[in-house]
């Protein structure tokens, strides 16, 4: 009897020990302390093109969090995304409030930032936001830039005297 | 000839067919028997001192240096892409998500597995377990079940207790050792683990391994020739066959849980 009373207080302790593992996981390493249980509201935005967007990525406002994506549907009437957002109830925002896709340092991770518009009436339940700004995506922008330095070339070299050894002129 | 090889592929196929059969019913025979165990707790919790507390001093220690060498290894890459500081998400994110599990399982195998093949085995030999028939005691609920109990009980512990170590482990090196800023390390780890995705899954893991390897372990007690050959064999078998079922099975597991 007296060893197995023994036994169990050291199996307690066992158990004990890796309770509180899970928990030093769930807490520590996880962020079971940030998981936001507080009543949100719903509202859409369309975008062009969401680049890496995912859903669960940060809504913030001023660099604050104050919602989460939640889902992200391709509607094939309007040929853009429909990005679903949980906004958290404590937080209002106007009407025509931007919402723009950005990034997090040069190569983190895409979120939406919330501009505030000067409408009266603020966003509800169902809303959709109007404006909005796409995210930059990089082979666009070097497209963008790599015909603005042929263009320059373009007008340099019709100037220019020596022999053009592209074929800019007509 | 022909016949002959005919004959022998039948057998073979025979054989394989009717151990897979006896394992299946060992299987189903020791789950209808899980609730006895619960209910004679004293006898499972006799055994998740022994398979648990036991193989606590080994756990700890392998996820300690685990989670050195995770962090050392993690911060010569991470360094030249100028994120030291993800190292601790890194160590995190591996231990919980795959090591942990996988690891303790391995050792769990090696440290507990044997000894409850090694022990049913001489038991079988030695006919303990025909006694027990005889005294119309089922050794089945006796014997196996509390140590199947045990097992399923003290895996998902065990599994914890490494990844915490681990993480504990993996701060040592970064942040004293290294001198990466302990604010940094914490908050690039909880931006980068998700409790329900990564640790939720992991302990999902860690039980499944836990019924694999204690099942192996009793199967292969359960099934050895009565002899120490046969005793020999099963306990080599037990370590063969549960570390590569488990190794299959976290392939499969990940493919389900993390293919998104």
């Amino acid at each position: 009897m007296e060893n197995s009373n023994k036994h169990d207080a050291w199996v307690g302790f066992f158990v004990l020990l890796g309770a509180a593992a899970l928990l030093f996981l769930a807490l520590k390493a996880g962020n079971l302390l940030s998981l936001n249980f507080d009543a949100t509201y719903t509202v859409q935005a369309r975008f062009d093109n969401i680049g890496g967007l995912k859903p669960h990525a940060a809504v913030k406002s001023a660099g604050v969090v104050v919602g989460r994506v939640e889902s992200i549907v391709f509607d094939d009437k309007i040929f853009q995304a429909r990005v679903t957002i949980n906004l958290n109830k404590t937080v209002a925002f106007p009407k025509d409030s931007t919402a723009k896709i950005l990034t997090a340092g040069l190569l983190g991770e895409q979120y939406i930032g919330l501009e505030p518009g000067a409408d009266e009436k603020n966003l509800v339940a169902g809303d959709t936001i109007k404006q909005t700004q796409s995210a930059v995506v990089l082979e666009n922008l070097i497209g963008q830039f790599l015909n603005s330095k042929a263009a320059d070339m373009g007008t340099s070299a019709s100037s220019g005297t020596t022999t053009g050894n592209s074929g800019s002129k007509p | 000839m022909i016949i002959n090889f005919l004959s022998r592929l039948g057998a073979a196929t025979r054989n394989e067919l009717s151990e897979i059969g006896a394992g299946a019913t060992l299987f189903l025979q020791l789950l209808a028997r899980l609730g006895t165990a619960l209910r004679r707790f004293r006898l499972t919790s006799d055994q998740v001192f022994f398979l648990g507390n036991h193989s606590l001093s080994i756990i700890g220690v392998s996820g300690l240096f685990v989670g050195f060498v995770l962090a050392l290894q993690g911060y010569y890459t991470l360094q030249r892409y100028g994120s030291a500081e993800a190292v601790g998400l890194l160590v995190a994110l591996s231990l919980v998500r795959e090591l942990g599990p996988v690891v303790t399982a391995l050792l769990f195998a090696g440290r507990a597995g044997t000894s409850l093949t090694a022990e049913i085995g001489l038991m079988k030999a030695g006919e303990q377990l025909t006694a027990m028939e005889m005294m119309a005691v089922d050794p089945l609920r006796r014997v196996l079940a509390p140590r199947f109990l045990g097992g399923i009980i003290a895996m998902p512990l065990l599994a914890g207790v490494f990844s915490a170590v681990g993480i504990i482990g993996g701060w040592l090196v970064a942040v004293p050792l290294i001198g990466i800023d302990a604010g940094a390390f914490w908050s690039q780890m909880q931006g980068g683990v998700d409790v329900f995705a990564d640790v939720g899954n992991g302990v999902v893991k860690s039980f499944v391994f836990g019924v694999t390897v204690t099942f192996v372990a009793l199967l292969q007690g359960w099934s050895c020739k009565p002899t120490p050959e046969g005793v020999s064999q099963a306990t080599t078998r037990t370590v063969v066959v549960s570390s590569l079922a488990v190794l299959a099975l976290d392939f499969v597991l990940t493919a389900m849980m993390f293919s998104i």
